[in-house]
């Protein structure tokens, strides 16, 4: 299996690389909708995202990556307590999965050659305290959709079945990718992204060529390429883990509070999740931006990606609202 | 290059580099399609109405209990090669969706789609833009059939090498055809240098790269580009690719053009109409289907699920599946019991996507002196369309735009009492706020696909809009707030006919049904019956 294309390597794109990078730093921003053109690197960025993450320590042969022991579910059986360092987990979800696939279900081999009763954790165990990604995230089935609403709003997984009683933690980053003409998101799914993003084909020439170059060389002298491109990675991902340190330093001065809330007023973005989000979003973007204290730059530069998709649709407004919240986010902060 | 020879040069492309992941055939079925499917190697076939099983795989009920363990099938997309997919034009978001992710994985499967489409149908695009060729053979001739190229022996495609000014070349070029989505360059790359190697090549001459983007950008192109004196300025002063071994003559002229050239001789006829079309493809909804919808009763199949609605039918294979994992440990409580033990808890009801019921939504002027017959004429075609709706399954809705405001007369709904009752008096009379009434309509719209309902809107009106959203009585504001407000209309993919009742046709209100995307039909003495006929055919329901 050939290596994911690189992160920094990702020509452009700053928005969408912005998003991951922040939900990263801090995972209780809770997501990253991709939604845009085919052919805009979409599932590019999420692919790289696996490689670019800090490792996790996680005890041995837990099946939900645990941290601890006390931390992992009694029906997995583990007594050592002995951690080992495990890349992030990134699972994918595909569009085929099963309710069983995903939520885990009886060991059905198991169960037919030992008549055993066990439990075998689905793609939500797998991927606790790392990503979940699913693409085409608009055409998920309604009722797997239904699902993860219920789990990621709180972050535990419940399976009953006959005779088998299952509940285990569940805590990941829902990164969904899609192209809004061939279906819209429900607006409940909508919401329980964090951060959105619109993506584009670049229309810059250069850039467009540089995005080719790169890919070919990419598939035909790989290896060359990937020593370059791994060094920039491990410099994001120095500076990832640096962020996370520098997050909890980080002053939040009575002012941003203030700003954001106006934001929010202003753009009539339903709910307090929107300035929860915003607020948490700018943090991070300052730590990353090895800031010591959150400025009204910082709420500015985020209030779209954290913004964008919580707002009313306005027929008469063909702009889009991206454009929408960059103009009122003018309007309030100034400039 | 005729459709044919494109059809078999992509074949053969596909052979070399799978990883140029298709080619869709236009053309229905017939000797022609026949002759170029001759030439596909041995694949899998599929059907735009396979279940996910067959596709994903799952348990082998019959070999799990014959074997007393688990047996899984594999599904048909875990298989090498090639695919056929037939009656491309069908397929469901789902299975575009599978395939794009198979392809996506790289390991060498490619998708051969017959698109038997007339007009808008087509592939779903996030497959078509994964497959790098399309051939459109319906304009084929049966004498035509033996053109078949024939190829030396190709050249191994890692040893292929490409000049470096090539990438910048096929970018340019996609920009100033409109080609939005760069894996269409990345094809177009491959293919330069799949053709190469094709022709025994081990470097690419400028009648690969012509060839390339022949076949991977003339049926993407949305736009034909500026004259020549724009392309002069574009950043483009690169001298031609070197080619020591190529043919000499052609390369001598600038590249750019001469690919331009190529991609031009090859675009599809329908272009030109295509490029006068104004706004979005609209080709995803295609009228006179419903959206939609799950259900128990009819449709195509989806996975069978437990529990819930316990009216639908069981699905006996899937209860089976769902039973086989249990029967070892129920067999120690029941070790008499012959047959497989079935618990409750292992129905499996059958679910299926059908389409959804329709709403027709009747936006009415009730403006000016004709208002009064105008209305009882809608009135009437309602109640006769709802007369007929239990066959067609359509809900219809009224809302009338007078004065300042648009007013929602009738809420959506398939009663006929209702409707009689509701519609007895209607009021008359003001202005045309022509732009409020198409707003309450498209809010409607939009209500009634949440529900999942299809919504179509039918405005009847006689004359310019006057007033517009703000309520003042300027004429020209209100011709613009029309035209946006159709424009957002139109990109919420609502269908829409404009019956146009004055005595002469008003050409401000075709223009309006054009940024609709819909059709205009002017019915100067519109009466019950023909404004329902109307619809009717018009929806071809």
């Amino acid at each position: 299996m050939k290596q994911p294309f690189p992160f920094s390597a990702i020509v452009g794109q700053d928005d969408m690389k912005r998003a991951m990078i922040l939900t990263a730093i801090d995972p209780t921003i809770g997501g990253v909708l991709v939604f845009g053109d085919r052919g805009t690197g979409k599932s590019t960025a999420v692919r790289a995202l696996a490689a670019l993450l800090p490792p996790i320590h996680a005890v041995e042969g837990c099946p939900v990556n645990a941290e601890r022991l006390a931390d992992c579910p009694d029906w997995a059986g583990i007594t050592s307590d002995k951690t080992q360092e495990i890349p992030t987990p990134v699972v994918d979800l595909p569009l085929g999965a099963s309710e069983d696939r995903v939520t885990g279900a009886l060991d059905i081999e198991k169960a037919l050659t030992n008549g055993e009763k066990a439990f075998q954790p689905g793609l939500l165990a797998k991927a606790n305290r790392g990503y979940l990604y699913i693409d085409e995230v608009n055409l998920l089935e309604d009722h797997i959709v239904d699902l993860l609403l219920d789990v990621a709003q709180s972050g535990q997984n419940v399976v009953e079945r006959e005779g088998l009683s299952i509940r285990h933690p569940a805590r990941f980053v829902l990164v969904g990718s899609g192209n809004p003409e061939e279906g819209e998101l429900r607006p409940q799914l909508l919401d329980r992204f964090g951060l959105s993003v619109d993506v584009a084909s670049p229309t810059d020439i250069d850039q467009r060529i540089e995005v080719i170059k790169r890919r070919d060389a990419y598939e035909n002298d790989h290896t060359a390429f990937m020593v370059r491109w791994q060094a920039e990675d491990g410099m994001l991902r120095d500076q990832i883990t640096a962020a996370r340190v520098a997050l909890k330093e980080l002053k939040t001065p009575e002012q941003s509070l203030r700003d954001v809330a106006e934001l929010c007023i202003a753009l009539g973005s339903d709910g307090l999740r929107g300035e929860l989000t915003l607020l948490k979003a700018a943090r991070a973007y300052a730590a990353f931006r090895d800031d010591t204290a959150l400025t009204r730059g910082h709420i500015r530069d985020v209030a779209p990606l954290a913004l964008r998709h919580r707002m009313r649709r306005d027929p008469l407004d063909d702009a889009g609202s991206g454009t929408r919240v960059a103009r009122i986010v003018e309007e309030t902060l100034g400039a | 290059m005729t459709p044919l020879i494109r059809a078999h040069t992509a074949l053969a492309l596909l052979a070399i580099d799978p990883l140029l992941g298709g080619l869709v055939v236009r053309a229905r079925a017939g000797a022609v399609r026949d002759a170029v499917m001759a030439a596909v190697p041995e694949h899998t076939r599929l059907h735009p109405a396979m279940s996910h099983e067959a596709l994903d795989g799952g348990i082998d009920v019959a070999a799990t209990l014959n074997a007393g363990m688990l047996t899984q099938t594999r599904g048909l997309l875990a298989r090498d090669g090639v695919f056929v997919l037939a009656m491309a034009e069908r397929s469901e978001p789902y299975l575009a969706a599978r395939l794009a992710a198979t392809l996506d994985l790289q390991q060498g499967q490619t998708v051969i789609a017959l698109d038997e489409g007339i007009e808008d149908e087509g592939l779903p695009p996030a497959l078509s833009d994964r497959l790098a060729f399309r051939a459109d053979l319906n304009d084929c001739a049966l004498a035509d059939i033996a053109d078949r190229p024939n190829w030396p022996t190709p050249a191994p495609l890692a040893r292929v090498s490409v000049p470096d000014d090539v990438v910048d070349e096929l970018a340019l070029l996609a920009v100033r055809l409109g080609i939005t989505s760069l894996r269409a360059v990345g094809f177009a790359l491959r293919a330069t240098k799949a053709h190469a190697a094709l022709n025994g090549r081990l470097e690419s001459v400028s009648d690969d790269i012509a060839t390339a983007v022949a076949l991977v950008f003339a049926h993407r192109a949305t736009q034909l580009p500026a004259d020549q004196e724009e392309a002069q300025e574009a950043p483009d002063s690169t001298p031609p690719p070197e080619t020591p071994e190529g043919p000499p003559a052609p390369q001598e002229s600038l590249p750019q053009d001469l690919l331009l050239e190529a991609v031009l001789a090859n675009l599809p006829p329908d272009l030109l109409a295509k490029l006068h079309g104004t706004g979005a493809d609209r080709s995803a909804t295609g009228s006179g289907s419903g959206q939609k919808k799950i259900g128990n009763r009819r449709g195509r199949p989806l996975p069978a699920r437990d529990g819930g609605n316990r009216q639908g039918r069981v699905d006996l294979i899937a209860t089976l599946r769902a039973a086989i994992p249990w029967q070892t440990l129920r067999r120690r409580d029941a070790p008499h019991h012959a047959g497989p033990i079935i618990r409750h808890s292992d129905l499996r009801y059958k679910r299926y996507v059908d389409h959804s019921d329709r709403l027709l939504i009747f936006a009415v002027d009730a403006s000016g002196s004709a208002a009064l017959a105008r209305m009882g004429e809608a009135k009437g075609a309602i109640e006769l369309l709802l007369a007929e709706a239990y066959a067609r399954r359509d809900h219809v809705a009224l809302i009338s735009f007078r004065g300042q405001d648009a007013e929602v007369l009738l809420e959506p709904t398939r009663s006929l009492v209702q409707t009689k009752r509701k519609l007895a008096d209607l009021p008359g009379g003001g202005a045309t706020p022509l732009a409020a009434g198409l707003m309450a309509a498209q809010n409607m719209a939009a209500q009634a696909r949440r529900k999942g309902l299809t919504p179509t809107v039918i405005t009847l009106t006689d004359g310019r809009a006057n007033m517009a959203l703000d309520g003042t009585a300027d004429r020209g504001q209100a011709t613009i707030d029309a035209q946006t407000v159709a424009r957002a209309l139109r990109a919420a993919r609502v269908d829409s006919i404009v019956i146009d009742t004055g005595k002469r046709p008003e050409p401000s209100l075709s223009k309006v049904a054009d940024l609709l995307g819909g059709s205009y039909i002017a019915l100067p003495r519109a009466d019950a019956r023909s404004v329902a006929g109307v619809v009717a055919s018009t929806l071809e329901i």
